[in-house]
């Protein structure tokens, strides 16, 4: 490894050529695999200096996924918190109710421009396998989605949605069938398919370019919601707060706010039921620099570098690495980042639905946890935006059973 | 005799007898590193020609389902790294075939790549292949692999183009690690037509060893190699016969199973070109 530091200012010029962010990411995968990543790497260059690629990305985005978005104030959750004014960046508002698709119509387009038939995807929560069946079906693709048999029964209503849209969802029943063992069965799949199949995948993990992709197609979430605070606050928030699963509506939040030195950014990770290993998925917070999935980041493991057990109240959060440029700004410390619970989610999720009339996704829970937090200690004259991922409605099921209601 | 030459001696004198080697795969730990060096001694009494030994990973993206349950099994017992070495340093390994260790570069970046190729030559590892290290990365632990005595096995893969094949050919040494197909590791029926293509070319590029892995489990399937490879590697077909002790079958029962299969394939693999 070699010994490049990452200490000092962050800057949103990463990554390199050969995909680190200071000294994270990189690609760490099976050889079977290292010439696709590299044709991806060639024509998502050529797809960037494309205007027609940009110009259909933007008419799908504006028609079909209906940006842009509001960024909506928060009244009365604002009220509630009695210091600085909240924003909500409206991500549920998307079709299919999440940022996912922001990241699987840009990739769609990659897949039809490489002329590949067949598109497979991991899912967690269901967000991103929904978002990818949403988009194969508008482009007539074949769609695979690989699902933790426990997230299968967590996230019911996204299964069966994936399956009306026409993809395959194939349950994944090794290791502790959730997110990242989704993700193994996706690369297994890769390894026999890749001359005719694109791997989607779903965050900003994974092997060099898919963190810079999957940032850069996330971006258009900090874009538009850089621009809208100017419109409606005149200037810049003083914090922005997003969720951190792999990290993807997080780095797509951050990436545009990352030069502006007085913009405070807090990722909020999953704290679990606590601090113990097993009980969480807070990998910044307890993590360690390691392999994982092909890319170099923090990580959770053991001693050995054996991936660890995680747990979360959120599919979409219950994840032991994180994305390498999440690593970057870390180490550089561009970004906090901060653990909410499982309770502390669940409080929230009950509180955004009582105060806003908005059910948040229990991801998206987890960063309006931790601004209520924030915003008691501001000011009523400071700024939080804060990104709402996605809708919370894949989550009755779960949120009413923890809570001891039947759904009947 | 340094460690590193060991595999490349082993590979000469087979080419001056006209014999392809045979490498079996076993996994480490599984069910426990007891069991592990039986089946070392098994293999080796077998007149087989190298052992690769797999450290058992999480997450292991290149295997398919046998190897992952083996691996499963081991970590289920919560197997460590140091009890695999401490395993293998209990074996005279100068007098057994020369041990390659398969670990993924997580394992050896957690422990430190140097103090993990450390470790392994001390304990009697001739070489390591690493198979999530792909060339373009690999040029620090080349070096220090060097510096310890172990041969770094490169992968070139069907998908792999000639241009990185070259490549990858100027970082390797020991042997180099032919993926049959694409896709991952478990048996296979029929090897694809493309593949002896491939090896014909590798073969006019380098003066290295061509070991064939993945899908291969048949002494035919060693026929169709025998003109275009210097040697083949049977993992699952190996590991599968461990399924039995789940199913309260004896170690003794599987050591001679685990005998048998290689036994067939070292005459296989023997018979003079
Ligand atoms: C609504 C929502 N928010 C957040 C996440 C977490 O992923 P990421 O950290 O990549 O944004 C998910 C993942 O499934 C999600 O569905």
């Amino acid at each position: 490894m070699s010994t490049t530091t990452t200490t000092g200012a962050a800057t949103s010029q990463v990554p390199d050529d050969l995909g680190r962010f200071g000294e994270f990411g990189r690609r760490f995968v099976p050889e079977t695999l290292m010439h696709a990543l590299e044709e991806l790497t060639a024509e998502y260059a050529r797809a960037t200096q494309d205007p027609a690629f940009q110009k259909e990305l933007d008419g799908l985005l504006s028609t079909f996924v209906g940006r842009p978005n509001p960024l909506y104030f928060a009244e009365r959750l604002t009220q509630y918190c009695g210091g600085a004014r909240i924003y909500l960046k409206r991500e549920d508002l998307n079709h299919t109710g999440a940022h996912k698709i922001n990241n699987t119509m840009g990739q769609v387009l990659l897949t039809r421009r490489m002329g590949k038939k067949r598109v497979i995807a991991e899912t967690g929560a269901g967000q991103h396998g929904v978002a990818t069946a949403t988009a194969c079906a508008r482009f007539g693709l074949d769609c695979v989605v690989y699902m933790g048999e426990e997230d299968v029964r967590r996230q019911k209503l996204n299964v069966f949605n994936m399956r009306m849209m026409g993809a395959e969802v194939r349950p994944v029943t090794s290791g502790s069938r959730t997110l990242r063992d989704a993700i193994n069965e996706a690369m297994r799949d890769w390894m026999g398919s890749v001359q005719n199949t694109h791997y989607i995948i779903g965050s900003v993990v994974g092997p060099h370019p898919f963190p810079m992709m999957v940032r850069d197609f996330q971006s258009v979430i900090g874009r538009e919601a850089r621009r809208q605070c100017q419109e409606i606050v005149g200037r810049l928030p003083d914090e922005v707060i997003a969720c951190v699963g792999g990290g993807s509506n997080s780095a797509g939040m951050f990436y545009p706010f990352v030069d502006d030195k007085t913009v405070r950014l807090t990722g909020v990770e999953a704290g679990g039921r606590g601090p113990q290993p097993g009980d969480h998925a807070s990998t910044l917070t307890h993590g360690v620099k390691g392999v994982l999935h092909g890319s170099y980041s923090y990580v959770l493991q053991d001693v050995d570098g054996q991936t660890a057990d995680v747990h979360s109240i959120s599919a979409g959060l219950d994840y032991p690495g994180v994305g390498p440029e999440h690593s970057y700004w870390k180490d550089s410390g561009r970004v906090d980042y901060v653990s909410i619970t499982d309770q502390e989610a669940l409080d929230a999720f009950q509180t955004m639905a009582k105060l806003e009339g908005i059910l948040p996704a229990l991801e998206s829970s987890h960063a309006i946890a931790h601004t209520l937090k924030a915003a008691k200690r501001r000011s009523p004259q400071e700024v939080i935006v804060v990104c709402l991922s996605g809708r919370g409605d894949k989550d009755v099921y779960e949120v009413a059973r923890l809570l001891g209601r039947d759904l009947g | 005799m340094t460690n590193s030459s060991r595999i490349s001696q082993t590979f000469a004198k087979l080419k001056q007898a006209g014999q392809l080697a045979f490498m079996p795969f076993i996994t480490a730990g599984d069910p426990d590193m007891a069991m592990t060096l039986s089946l070392i001694q098994e293999l080796a009494q077998r007149g087989v020609d190298l052992i690769e030994v797999g450290f058992p990973y999480s997450d292991p993206i290149a295997d398919g389902p046998v190897i992952q349950a083996s691996y499963t099994r081991a970590l289920n017992r919560k197997l460590k790294v140091e009890d695999i070495f401490a395993g293998v340093a209990t074996l005279k390994t100068a007098e057994l075939p020369p041990l390659v260790g398969m670990v993924s570069y997580a394992l050896l970046f957690r422990r430190g790549v140097d103090a993990f190729m450390a470790r392994a030559a001390e304990v009697g590892f001739a070489g390591l292949i690493i198979p999530d290290l792909p060339a373009d990365e690999a040029s620090e632990a080349a070096a220090l692999a060097k510096k310890n005595g172990l041969d770094l096995v490169q992968l070139i893969a069907p998908t792999t183009p000639r241009d990185r094949a070259i490549k990858i050919l100027n970082a390797a040494s020991g042997f180099v690690y032919c993926i049959s197909i694409a896709g991952i590791t478990g048996v296979r029926d029929q090897l694809p037509p493309e593949l002896r293509d491939q090896l014909a070319w590798l073969r006019q590029q380098t003066k290295l060893p061509l070991a064939v892995g993945f899908g291969i489990s048949k002494p035919d399937q060693v026929d169709v190699l025998r003109d275009v490879a210097d040697g083949v590697i049977v993992g699952s077909a190996i590991v599968k016969q461990l399924d039995a002790l789940e199913k309260g079958g004896t170690r003794e029962a599987v050591l001679s199973e685990v005998g048998k299969v290689a036994g067939g394939l070292v005459t296989a693999t023997h018979q003079a070109k």
